[in-house]
């Protein structure tokens, strides 16, 4: 039960990340990471690695800085006003945050889907096109149009729509629309794809397809996911990472984590103490 | 102890009462509204149309060359300067013999249109052949005679209250007769310039006028407008002191009385640029810098709306800021941007204010062939005319609110029309 006079979590001190945060092979790299909005501190010291081709789930409480921190890995934090970030970030050791690095670049090589599926109100074969035609991959109409095709199936969805590719995308349901949105970061073939919820928006059988389909990516691609459901962690994700109120608190394989916590507010957070 | 059911209970019947009574507020509301709206149109259209019809006067017109006092009748300047004046009032006098008194002279002379002896002039001077001979001629009818005909002058009344006298009554009466009278479609209101006269007075500078100053408008107005309204809203840096100054001022300039900016426009692009008065391009100038806070407002408002998440897709995809911009937040903004520019628009094509104050009332009476010609403009024409004492000129006032209101209209179906296109495309 949730103490609400309490909430004895407060008290639990972090100094340090526990578990096993360093890998080796590491895809992103993060040391002494820290992000502020203005004056507010919304990371403190995060230090991680993410490893190839696998597939890492940060959970935590609502407002613990597991979105805050997926999207500093692709400079999206770059839109926001005040926002600033120190420290280091890594893909394949270089310094995504040094002055020569070019955030639209970093974007292409590092994808990300939304929570809310967001196509853009174009057709679902110009939703996948876009940034093929952004970045001049495709040199023919027969390529481009191969590469739509190419990335519809291996995102499971050219079954359902290969007859109204020129339909709207917005008029999918919203499973579909989550996996057009995958369809269309994958049609750029990044190395690494971010998620951000990306099924809290939708029903447990799109979840499921969406699941699978991420067990499936992360053969080609790095994937790092943010979720809410442990479930969903337990399910698809190689490792975990447990945020809590801004401090990365724990880093393992999933089974140890989901098994063996070695942090208590992991084991609180688990075992559905609070969260 | 009193249930809570039993409680919702007693408060209901109150709480529909209340509802009940808000929706006759608003139907009333509506009512009224649409009654004021009916009755200035009945108004006007009851004044106007019959400024649609003209009524023209047949004369046996004897061209002769005395009375032209001209020699050479394969002369073309002699045929331009000579006597067409005398030879109309001739053939009046034929019409009605026996006319006696300088009053009653006068009075006979003005039956027809001054217009007549240049109709006359055109006539000849395309077919010198026809002097010496015979015609039977339509010309218009003096506006006095126009406006009785329409029965705007009532017979019954005392003759000293009359414009027109019973001597002139007779007259009329005897055109009649001999079918000489006969209302026609008012093509000249189309198809003229401004004139003191009003049987010749048409709108078509006036027209021709506000389409080329609309032009200007629309040409500076929205991409400088929608320009403004992108960068303040998508590029230039949040909580900066320079960006909300330059925000307050937008909003303010809004609210400034439209005079203002007619002022503006004289001491700056007159006074200091230079550019001539009275033209639809320093009109033009002028109601852009009226629409311009119209259209920054109401785009920079389209352009919020427009989701975040579709900008982060495009951000995420690894669209720059410009392409994110451009390809997918323009145009999903695109039919409220439209929607506040044609209303920006519409304002601008009923401004009368600020282009008093640069020349643009000025009577002019030659349709304007370009920007840089003199002219005038439908709001100041219909001012203009208002103005006048002559009957004939308060018809022809309603007719010309009726075009502007058509302009108005077919503007906002335009909008209509080009919003669905933009939303259709989505």
């Amino acid at each position: 039960m949730i103490n609400i006079e309490k909430r004895e979590e407060f008290d639990i001190k972090i100094d340090k990340t526990v578990g096993k945060p360093f890998i080796k092979d590491a895809k992103f790299s993060t040391r002494n990471v820290d992000v502020f909005y203005g004056e507010k501190q919304a990371i403190f010291d995060a230090n991680i690695d993410i490893g190839k081709n696998q597939i890492i789930a940060m959970i935590g409480p609502s407002g613990c800085g597991k979105s805050t921190f997926l999207r500093c890995l692709n400079r999206m934090n770059d839109t926001i006003q005040d926002c600033h970030i120190s420290g280091d970030i890594k893909l394949d050791d270089e310094d995504i945050y040094q002055k020569q690095q070019d955030p639209v670049l970093l974007r292409a090589r590092v994808g990300m889907v939304f929570q809310k599926p967001n196509p853009f109100p174009k057709s679902i074969y110009d939703n996948v096109a876009y940034g093929a035609k952004l970045h001049g991959l495709a040199s023919s109409k027969i390529e481009l149009d191969e590469l739509v095709e190419k990335s519809l199936i291996r995102a499971g969805l050219f079954k359902e729509v290969k007859d109204s590719l020129h339909k709207s995308g917005t008029g999918l349901s919203g499973g579909q629309q989550q996996r057009l949105c995958i369809a269309r970061t994958i049609a750029i073939d990044p190395e690494v794809i971010l998620m951000d919820e990306p099924t809290s928006a939708l029903d447990p059988i799109a979840t499921a397809v969406i699941e699978e389909l991420m067990i499936d990516l992360s053969k080609k691609y790095t994937i790092a996911i943010v979720t809410h459901s442990m479930q969903q962690a337990a399910r698809v994700s190689q490792r975990t990472a447990y945020f809590h109120l801004g401090y990365l608190v724990e880093v393992n394989d999933t089974n140890t984590v989901f098994t063996n916590p070695e942090h208590q507010l992991t084991e609180n957070y688990i075992t559905g103490r609070f969260g | 102890m009193i249930s809570n059911t039993k409680k919702i209970k007693n408060k209901l019947a109150k709480r529909y009462a209340k509802e009940k009574r808000f929706q006759i507020y608003g139907l009333s509301a509506i009512a009224v509204s649409i009654a004021f709206l009916l009755s200035l149109l009945i108004n006007i259209s009851t004044t106007g149309f019959p400024a649609f019809q003209q009524t023209y006067i047949n004369i046996d017109v004897n061209i002769d060359s005395k009375l032209l006092n001209l020699v050479d009748k394969y002369n073309e300047k002699a045929l331009f300067s000579a006597n067409y004046r005398k030879v109309v009032n001739q053939s009046l006098k034929t019409l009605f013999p026996g006319v006696k008194g300088r009053k009653q002279k006068k009075a006979l002379r003005q039956l027809v249109s001054k217009s007549a002896r240049y109709q006359l002039r055109d006539l000849v001077i395309n077919n010198p052949d026809i002097i010496n001979t015979k015609q039977s001629l339509w010309f218009l009818a003096r506006d006095d005679v126009d406006v009785f005909m329409k029965g705007g002058i009532d017979r019954s009344l005392p003759e000293s209250d009359r414009r027109l006298k019973n001597f002139q009554l007779v007259w009329i009466d005897k055109l009649l007769a001999e079918n000489r009278l006969e209302k026609r479609f008012n093509i000249n209101f189309f198809t003229q310039g401004d004139s003191r006269e009003p049987e010749q007075a048409g709108i078509k500078g006036a027209m021709i006028g506000s389409l080329l100053t609309m032009l200007v408008t629309m040409l500076l107005s929205f991409p400088i407008g929608v320009a403004a309204a992108i960068y303040l809203e998508e590029f230039a840096p949040k909580n900066n002191r320079w960006v909300d100054i330059i925000e307050i001022n937008i909003n303010n300039l809004a609210a400034v009385p439209s005079i203002v900016f007619g002022l503006l426009g004289l001491a700056v692009f007159i006074g200091v640029f230079g550019v001539p008065r009275s033209i639809p391009l320093i009109g033009g100038l002028v109601l852009t810098l009226m629409t311009l806070p119209t259209i920054i407002i109401s785009s920079r408002a389209s352009l919020r709306a427009v989701s975040p998440s579709i900008r982060e897709a495009a951000l995420g995809l690894g669209a720059s800021r410009v392409q994110t911009t451009f390809h997918h937040v323009v145009p999903a903004a695109m039919p409220g941007i439209l929607t506040g520019t044609i209303i920006g628009m519409a304002q601008a094509l009923g401004e009368t204010a600020p282009l008093l104050m640069i020349g643009m009332v000025a009577f002019i009476a030659d349709v304007p062939q370009g920007i840089t010609d003199p002219s005038t403009v439908l709001p100041v024409q219909i001012y203009l005319w208002s103005d006048s004492p002559e009957r004939a000129f308060t018809e022809r006032t309603s007719a010309a609110i009726m075009v502007l209101l058509g302009f108005l209209i077919v503007m906002n179906l335009l909008a209509v029309i080009m919003r669905r296109k933009f939303e259709k495309k989505r």
